[in-house]
Formats: structure tokens, C-alpha cells, sequence
């Protein structure tokens, strides 16, 4: 214990003794360090700001997808059938036209044209802003009415309070009933994309689509109020299977889950890979150690002949040289945090605008700190091994 | 104490064979002052290696108390070093990094002393050397009768078995030397043995027996 804490002092004034040359060896751990801590911050920073706005875009519904109808197409009599299972919500066909041209008085847009059952704006937790949403009875009677978002109110007929106009898409007429609320947290306003959109029951979408028919290839499933989505997903599956014969690859279902799993993986690929990238760095900050730590080992020759004279072992000499490396380590590593932190303070002021915020992770910290440990003992082993090895009579007689 | 017995060292250096130690005897009794005197190459450093536990000999036998200094280990040999002999040497060898205290204090470290044992027999062998008021300064700030003396200090303090000084007074001025001497005078009255390896007579003269060396040879003084 005291030749520990000999050794610890005697590094520390070693250290102190040669401050410039400390810092410079330091150096390359204080670049790897920060290269790693802020690298990895910064993904980790970026992600959850990202899963918190896949996480806005309501993550309670299951999306199912007809792959193969086997001649029999899903009807949203169906539809209506399924959503009566118990666990399951509620379900809403959708199907959408994506190029057509509206045209109010003499304005005319491109527009996306979806048609859909009245229940798809409380399951996509969309609300009407003005005017009312689309009824099941629009859908039955294959009535000529729309709701806009609000997009589409202000670019095509130039106001939002445009209830009762009448605007025509590929020839028809459809009189807006409502215009939808402005929804911040949506997927396509989050990616800066503003799309006109107009909402028309899905029986009159069927009429006046050539590719939409009244086999419905995609619809929307919430679960019943007080179950979760997976008792809901697993009631849909039940179904489905019976319905498609058994065969598992004529329907897929997916949740919000799935699309957050895939980012965290692909985050997840980042933060290893950016990690990775910075160890190396902290490799060539541990060769620099190395080096720096020859270098003493044989400037301190006589010291290391005169320790062994009175009576140091081996092992004292090796414990002294590798406390030297391993705190230089660690003093590099300490800077590096502390660097790495101010750096994140300075890029979250700078990005505070767009709502992302990078802390320390505690984490990568721990890690650094780890990794840095064994870069000490890894790098400083050689040369304090061969401090250990050197004979007392060769070191006392070294230099005079 | 020290049982020299046909003690033989022979180095190669290119294609000559030099006999360091040739079959050389030499016993030491406790409480005794030896000075073993020799020009340089006699192989006077080769003995004060061997007998200092730095080197092992080729041949022969050497009983330190009693013990068989052969075939030991280099760490085992680094533990008789510490327990059993205080080295002073002709350029000091302190650690300029450490003061005079922790100097005389690092033998007791590697010994594994407890720290309030270590102060207080650290005191005790730089008040022998007269250096109490001294004992915060660094090697640099000392001068060379002063480092010597923490030298000496530094060699006590373990209580060894010998003191083994190698031209002790070499880098000294003639004032240094009376005082260094007079030093081991005490160290000897107080009942240390002493081996001193030197090549001045006149510093071989104040030692109650001498020792010649020449070619690896050791001879008695009469």
C-alpha cells in the first residue's frame, strides 16, 4: 500500500516535472477522448429527438397491408366486421391518388387525393379544425364532399375558411365540408414537406380512380380503449391467417414499433461505428503514451539502478512506470470530458433552435474512462516492464 | 558476517579473458572496519558488486551471515540488498526528484515499515548524520558533504548487517572527507561493520584492517 502511494506521488512529480511534454503526450488522448465523447453524445442527442417525433406521429396504430387478395378482395364490409372483434378499436380504409390537379376558379394545384372511412381521423389523431370530418353516411352514399388541410385551403383557394366552396378534381365537384387542424408533429411537416391534401370519402374515390377499387389494399387498426396494441396486433393476425388461407405472406402488419426498432438499430449501427472510429484515435493517443513512457524509462535509468540498489523489487519498478502511464491516461481522459462537455454545452446553445439538446452521456463517459484505463496499463506495460527487467548494476553505472 | 571463498569473476570482452576475481578469500567479522584498497582495474568494483549482492560470482562461495548468496533470484537478491546492506556510493545516488527525507525513507518503503515507524527512524538516522535541519531539501540544494550524509543517512537506516561504502569520499574535498570519515568512525564505534572500497591510502589508513587488491587477487595488510 505505501509503495503504492510512493509510486503515486513519484508519478504525479513526474508528471508536474515535465508539464509541457505531459500535456503534448496527453494530447492524443484528449483528442480520442472528445473524438468519442462528443461523436457519440451528438448521435445519441440527434436520436431521441428523432424518436420523439417518430413517437409524435401516434404510435397506436397498426397498419396492414394486402399483399396478395387471392382473387378475393378485403371490403370495408369487412372491415366493419373485424373492427366489432373484441381488442381491436377501431378500423379505416385509406387509399390515396398522389399526382391529380385541383382547380378552384381559375387556380389549379397538384393535390394528393385520398379517400378514406370516417373513422381515419380519430385513428391517425387528426382533427377538424373548421367544418366537420367525414361521416359514414358520406361513404355509403358516395357523397361529393371534402375536407382539406389546411395546406390545401391556403394555396388552392387561398383562405382557410373556405367552407361550402366548391373545387373540382379531375372533373368532379367536391364541396369542402371541413379543413383539417395544422398538425406540427406530423411526419411530412416534421420533414419540412407541405403537400396539398384532399380528403374524399372512399366510395368516391373508388369511382373516380382508375387504380383504386373496392378492394382495399391498406387500412388502419387502433386498439380497443384499454388494450394495448399488441393485443389488438395479435387479434388482427388471428384473423387475417384464417382469412387468407393460412398463408402468412398475403398480409403484413406493421406498427409505429417497427419503424422505432429500425431507427434504434440504425442508431445504434452509428453510435458503433462513429465509436469505433474514435477508439482508434485513442490508439494512437496510447502509442504516443508508449513512446513518451520509453523515453523516461531510459532518461531515469539511474534512478530505476538506485531504487534497486536499496532493496526495489521487479514489481515495485513496474508498478512506478505503469502509475505513470495510467495516470497520464487518465489525466488526458479527465480533460478530454471536461472539454467534451463544453463543446456540447457550445453546440446545444448553437442548435437550441431546433429543439435538440446533447448532454454528456454517462455511458460513453464510463466507457472513456474504461477504455483510457486500458490504453494506461496496455501502452505503459512495455516500457515499464523493461524498466523492471534492467539489471541494477548496468542501470547504476548508466550515463557515469 | 561476510565468507569469501575462491570467489572467481571472469569477464570476455572481445577475444581476451579478464580474470576480475581470481579465486579470491575474504572474511569479514562482525563489528570489524575493513578498507580494501586497489587501483583501478584491480577489480575492486567487481568485488563491491558481488559482495553488495548486485552481481553473483562465476565460482566460489559467498555467505552473507551465514547465507548463501548464490542462485538467488534477481528479487530475492533485491530483499537481501534492502534488509542486510546500506550502500553508499562515490556519487551519492540520490533521487534528485525526492527530498533528503524521502530519500532515507525508501528503502523503509520497499521494506514494507509503517509509516510512524518510518518518521521516526528517518529522524533518528539523519540526527546520526547530522542533518535534522536539512531533511526537506532537495539533493540539488545540499552540497556534496551534505548529499553523502543523507547517503549515509539513507544506508543506516534499515539497520543493515554491513555498510558497504564504495570510494565514499571520492568527489569530496579533503575538509569533506574528515567529516565523512569521522562519520564512519562513529557508525563503527557504535558497533556497524563496515567494508570501505577505495583507492586513497590515506582513507584506507583509518580503517582498524586492510585489504589489497590487485589483478583479482586479495591480500591482507600487515
Amino acid at each position: 500500500m505505501d509503495t503504492l502511494q510512493q509510486s503515486f506521488r513519484m508519478a504525479v512529480k513526474s508528471i508536474a516535472g515535465n508539464k509541457l511534454r505531459a500535456f503534448l503526450t496527453m494530447l492524443g488522448i484528449i483528442i480520442g477522448v472528445m473524438a468519442l465523447v462528443i461523436l457519440v453524445s451528438l448521435v445519441n442527442g440527434a436520436t431521441s429527438s428523432v424518436t420523439d417525433a417518430i413517437a409524435a406521429l401516434g404510435s397506436n396504430t397498426i397498419t396492414v397491408s394486402i399483399e396478395d387478395d387471392k382473387g378475393k378482395g378485403v371490403t370495408l364490409d369487412e372491415l366493419q366486421e373485424w373492427a366489432e372483434l373484441p381488442n381491436v378499436g377501431e378500423i379505416a380504409a385509406q387509399q390515396s391518388e398522389s399526382s391529380t390537379t385541383a382547380k378552384y376558379d381559375s387556380n389549379a394545384e397538384s393535390a394528393r387525393l385520398i379517400g378514406i372511412t370516417s373513422s381515419y381521423f380519430r385513428i391517425q389523431n387528426m382533427s377538424v379544425m373548421l367544418g366537420r370530418p367525414l361521416l359514414t353516411t358520406d361513404v355509403e352514399n358516395h357523397s361529393d364532399v371534402c375536407v382539406l388541410n389546411n395546406t390545401a385551403a391556403t394555396e388552392l383557394i387561398g383562405y382557410s375558411d373556405c367552407l361550402d366552396e366548391v373545387i373540382s378534381v379531375n372533373g368532379h365537384h367536391f364541396t369542402v365540408v371541413g379543413v383539417l387542424e395544422e398538425n406540427e408533429d406530423s411526419l411530412t411537416s416534421a420533414f419540412g414537406i407541405d403537400t396539398l391534401e384532399i380528403y374524399i370519402p372512399y366510395s368516391s374515390l373508388v369511382r373516380l380512380s382508375d387504380s383504386v377499387s373496392n378492394n382495399i389494399e391498406t387500412f388502419y387498426v387502433s386498439a380497443a380503449e384499454g388494450k394495448t396494441l399488441e393485443d389488438a396486433e395479435t387479434a388482427m393476425t388471428a384473423v387475417l391467417y384464417e382469412r387468407f388461407d393460412e398463408d402468412e405472406d398475403a398480409y403484413e402488419l406493421d406498427t409505429q414499433d417497427t419503424l422505432e426498432e429500425t431507427t434504434a438499430s440504425i442508431t445504434s449501427i452509428l453510435t458503433v461505428l462513429l465509436g469505433g472510429i474514435a477508439a482508434i484515435s485513442l490508439i494512437v493517443g496510447g502509442i504516443g503514451i508508449m513512446n513518451i513512457m520509453l523515453v523516461t524509462v531510459t532518461e531515469r535509468t539511474r534512478e530505476i539502478g538506485i531504487r534497486k540498489a536499496i532493496g526495489a523489487s521487479r514489481g515495485v519498478i513496474l508498478q512506478q512506470f505503469l502509475m505513470e502511464s495510467v495516470l497520464l491516461c487518465m489525466f488526458g481522459c479527465a480533460l478530454g470530458i471536461f472539454l467534451s462537455w463544453s463543446v456540447l454545452q457550445a453546440i446545444s446553445v448553437v442548435v437550441s433552435s431546433l429543439g435538440m439538446t446533447f448532454d454528456l452521456d454517462g455511458k460513453v463517459v464510463l466507457i472513456a474512462v474504461l477504455f483510457c484505463f486500458a490504453i494506461g496499463v496496455g501502452f505503459g506495460l512495455y516500457p515499464a516492464n523493461k524498466a523492471a527487467k534492467m539489471k541494477p548494476i548496468d542501470a547504476l553505472h548508466y550515463g557515469g | 558476517m561476510i565468507a569469501i571463498n575462491n570467489l572467481s569473476k571472469i569477464y570476455q570482452i572481445g577475444d581476451e579473458v579478464v580474470h576480475a576475481l581470481d579465486h579470491a578469500c575474504l572474511h569479514v567479522s562482525p563489528g570489524e572496519f575493513v578498507s580494501i584498497i586497489g587501483p583501478s582495474g584491480s577489480g575492486k568494483s567487481t568485488l563491491m558488486n558481488i559482495i553488495g549482492c548486485l552481481d553473483v560470482a562465476d565460482e566460489g562461495e559467498y555467505l552473507l551471515d551465514g547465507t548463501p548468496i548464490e542462485d538467488y533470484s534477481e528479487n530475492e537478491l533485491a530483499r537481501i540488498r534492502n534488509k542486510k546492506i546500506g550502500f553508499v556510493f562515490q556519487s551519492f545516488n540520490l533521487i534528485s526528484k525526492l527530498t533528503a527525507e524521502e530519500n532515507v525513507e525508501l528503502p523503509l518503503i520497499y521494506q514494507g515499515v509503517k509509516k510512524a515507524e518510518r518518521m521516526e527512524r528517518v529522524q533518528e538516522a539523519l540526527e546520526r548524520v547530522k542533518l535534522i535541519k536539512r531533511s526537506q531539501h532537495y539533493p540539488t540544494e545540499l552540497s556534496g558533504g551534505q548529499q553523502q550524509r543523507v547517503a549515509i543517512a539513507r544506508a543506516i537506516v534499515t539497520r543493515p548487517s554491513l555498510i558497504l561504502a564504495d570510494e565514499p569520499t571520492g568527489n569530496l574535498d579533503s575538509h569533506t572527507t574528515l567529516e565523512i570519515m569521522d562519520i564512519f568512525h562513529e557508525l563503527h564505534s557504535q558497533g556497524n561493520t563496515i567494508v570501505l572500497i577505495t583507492h586513497d591510502d590515506s582513507v584506507a589508513a583509518q580503517a582498524e584492517r586492510r585489504v589489497n587488491i590487485l589483478d583479482g587477487k586479495l591480500t591482507e595488510v600487515k
